[in-house]
């Protein structure tokens, strides 16, 4: 046999990463044994109940590769950038950063905001206790391996015991490149007591562009902290998403987390809670609009580890053309969480007749003194409404994103930053196609 | 010049079963029609038919407004030509606000020609048209940022829905069954609203088995439904005899067509026991 060449993500295609990076000693450990288990996973079968409704035959990962340089002449056609003001903004493309910047007097506060492949060269002591340890471990399965093993850099925020942060902070992963792979991780660390909003998007410069986004997002929520954080994906329709992201709430912290999924040509999270400390709670919103023949995949976890937890996941799918969605549910409850109180939903609409979803609630209980309630919907767009809608002179299609749009509301309503509601409605409506 | 809106020989039907069998009727601009009938002979479907329910298909016959044609039309554009249809049993849209509902349907009807994604009216300009209405009719102001219809109360519905009437302005409306489920001051509120809105440019039907309404709008004329015929017309005295003495001499008057509803009325029963 000919040797194979040197794709993407082979062996020598790392090593030659690893060359440019020229990072720090624990970082290139760290590396070094993601790769390792990476080879390894990649010669075990993923597990079927997370992924076999997902087909990864088409995706080939030699196709794609990180960027050896930024392209700084990509535009980005953004959502959530104008619509509030920030008080620090990170953006990467094809992997680079490209623009950072945070308020002086936050930064003052000693406040970290920027990208993780400059802040692991100063700020060891800050980061590697959380990188890749506690939320999202690299041997979970072959794509977290994958991440850890070429993670391209990726916003990072920290914020110090006490700090208030009140105006939100934006981060834009961006993909402008042919054929490009983005490894970007979103590392967020609140300490005791703090709080901030953090509201991220990806986006792709063309639309007819292949990507590939193998990512992390690793939420930490420390004691009484309060984190907001939103994920708004926004690929193209050519571009693979297929990421791991996890929240650790500790002690009365609180983690209010949106999802949005409008983009991608195949996407499936990964999406994990852990309410770590008595008292934490999570609230998880799910947003998603699966249309042509995209396949939006989610596999969302709530886990209780501490007795007097709380978690509340809502997601809304909306389904057109030859669309699906696929989303598997599960709450978990440890022994010594008792009088947990988890809640798991997830509601669809089908607009046309030859989208498909499959929406699998599940608990595993192992403690007696709990409240979880789970449950899933899927129903049509009912011709009595767009009847009635109609008789007062909408047009079918005005009508039925009426119902589209009043449907989101149900999410909408519990989203507590407006410029979010308000972008997501925007979205919505231009994927409708309401005002072209 | 006034409008008007015809029917002719209108035959209709729901999964090829026949409900109505050539109805006939004619109202014009600024009049009151009540009609009237025994339960299941065929009112609501003609209300239906009339706005282009798509359940509802028309077999034979014509509907149109000063010799145009609606059978072809889609329900928007009959809205848009000014029909308007009170619903008997209201729709909830989950989600949708009641102003934000009620600004795409005006911004519609105002402007027939607009486009789905053009400019809607103006908001100030709306809302306080909006208000003042929610005012006449005795709807408190919270009910504009609820969802439509969702968790009202059946007599919260109808309110609604003349709510939308008096948004609206239409040529034509038909009013099914609003008064059911009031309570007696609301139906005053909702008479007399109704009362206050109609005038040259309105003309209603309205279909009711109760009298209150037509105390204070007095019907011009009066039409009889049996077995999805209308079969006598009259004046106000007519919906007052109805009122007081039933469908017995109706039915009396017209013993063919009672037999056919006798007989509709066993198969349906039939078809019950079948089912179940
Ligand atoms: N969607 C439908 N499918 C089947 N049959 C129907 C449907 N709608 C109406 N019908 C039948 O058509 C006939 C007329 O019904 P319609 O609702 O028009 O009566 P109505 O005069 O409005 O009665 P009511 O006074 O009770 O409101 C009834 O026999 C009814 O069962
Ligand atoms: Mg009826």
């Amino acid at each position: 046999m000919t040797p194979a060449p040197s794709t993407g993500f082979d062996a020598k295609a790392f090593e030659r990463f690893v060359a440019t990076r020229g990072e720090p000693g624990w970082v290139v450990d760290l590396r070094r044994r993601s790769f390792d288990l990476y080879r390894q996973k990649l010669q075990e079968p993923l597990t079927p109940e997370e992924w076999k409704r997902v087909d990864l035959r088409p995706l080939q990962p030699n196709r794609f590769s990180p960027a050896a340089d930024i392209s700084t002449a990509a535009q980005f056609e953004t959502l959530l950038e104008n619509r509030a003001s920030f008080a620090g903004v990170v953006s990467h493309v094809d992997g680079h950063c490209s623009a950072q910047k945070l308020d002086d007097r936050l930064a003052a506060r000693g406040v970290l905001l920027g990208s993780l492949t400059e802040l692991v060269r100063e700020h060891r002591e800050i980061l590697e206790p959380h990188l890749l340890t506690r939320a999202v471990r690299p041997d979970a399965d072959r794509f977290t391996a994958w991440h850890a093993a070429f993670w391209t850099g990726g916003t990072v925020l920290y914020v110090p015991r006490g700090v208030a942060i009140d105006e939100p902070l934006y981060s834009l992963i961006g993909l402008a490149k042919a054929g490009g792979a983005d490894l970007s991780h979103t590392l967020v660390i609140l300490e005791d007591g703090a709080s901030a909003t953090l509201l991220e998007e990806t986006s792709s410069a063309a639309t007819d562009t292949a990507g590939l986004h193998v990512g992390a997002v690793e939420l930490l929520v420390g004691p009484g902290a309060n984190l907001r954080y939103v994920q708004l994906q926004n690929w193209n329709s050519h571009t693979w998403h297929l990421a791991r992201q996890a929240g650790v709430v500790e002690r009365d912290g609180t983690l209010q987390w949106t999802l949005a999924g409008l983009g991608s040509r195949l996407s499936h999270i990964h999406q994990e809670v852990t309410l770590a400390g008595q008292g934490a709670s999570a609230e998880v919103n799910g947003v998603t609009f699966a249309t042509g023949r995209q396949l939006l995949s989610y596999y969302t976890q709530q886990t209780h580890k501490a007795p007097n937890t709380r978690s509340d996941l809502l997601y809304k799918d909306v389904l057109r053309d030859e669309a699906r969605v696929v989303w598997r549910g599960m709450i978990r409850v440890d022994a010594e969480a008792q009088k947990t109180d988890g809640y798991q939903r997830n509601d669809s609409l089908l607009l046309s007749p030859d989208c498909r979803v499959d929406a699998i609630p599940g608990l595993e209980i192992e403690a007696d003194d709990v409240r979880c309630t789970h449950g899933a919907t899927a129903g049509r767009v009912d011709a009595e409404q767009i009847f009635y809608c109609m008789c007062r002179g909408l047009s079918r299609y005005e009508a039925m994103h009426m119902i589209v749009e009043g449907f989101f509301h149900g999410v909408y309503d519990r989203i507590a930053v407006e410029a979010v509601r308000e972008t997501l409605s925007r979205a919505v409506e231009r994927k409708l196609g309401i005002g072209r | 010049m006034s409008s008007v809106l015809k029917i002719e020989k209108l035959w209709v039907a729901i999964d090829d079963k026949q409900i109505l069998k050539g109805v006939d009727l004619e109202v014009r601009q600024g009049e009151i029609h009540a009609l009237m009938g025994p339960n299941g002979s065929g009112k609501s479907t003609l209300a239906y038919a009339l706005m282009g329910h798509p359940k509802y298909e028309v077999t034979e016959g014509t509907i149109s407004i000063d010799g145009v044609s609606l059978n072809e039309l889609e329900p928007d554009a009959r809205a848009r030509m000014g029909l308007f249809l009170a619903f008997q049993y209201p729709v909830t849209i989950p989600g949708v606000k009641v102003a934000d509902f009620l600004r795409h349907a005006v911004s519609n009807i105002r402007n027939p020609e607009r486009k789905e994604g053009e400019g809607l009216l103006p908001m100030r300009d709306f809302r306080k048209e909006l208000r003042s209405r929610m005012d006449e009719l005795g709807i408190e102001q919270e009910f504009a940022r609820r969802y439509l219809n969702d968790g009202f109360s059946g007599g919260e519905k109808k309110r609604m829905e003349i709510l939308q009437l008096a948004m609206l302005r239409p040529r034509f409306a038909i009013l099914d069954e609003t008064d059911s489920g009031l309570d007696s001051d609301a139906v005053r509120f909702v008479s007399e609203a109704i009362s206050r809105l109609s005038g040259p440019d309105m003309a209603i039907i309205i279909i009711t088995h109760h009298e209150r309404l037509l105390e204070i709008n007095k019907p011009q004329q009066t039409h009889v439904m049996l077995a999805g015929r209308i079969v006598e017309h009259g004046d106000a005295r007519l919906a007052h005899e109805l009122h007081d003495q039933g469908y017995a001499g109706i039915r009396a008057r017209h013993p063919d067509v009672a037999a056919e509803e006798e007989a509709q009325a066993v198969k349906n029963e039939t078809h019950a026991v079948v089912k179940t």
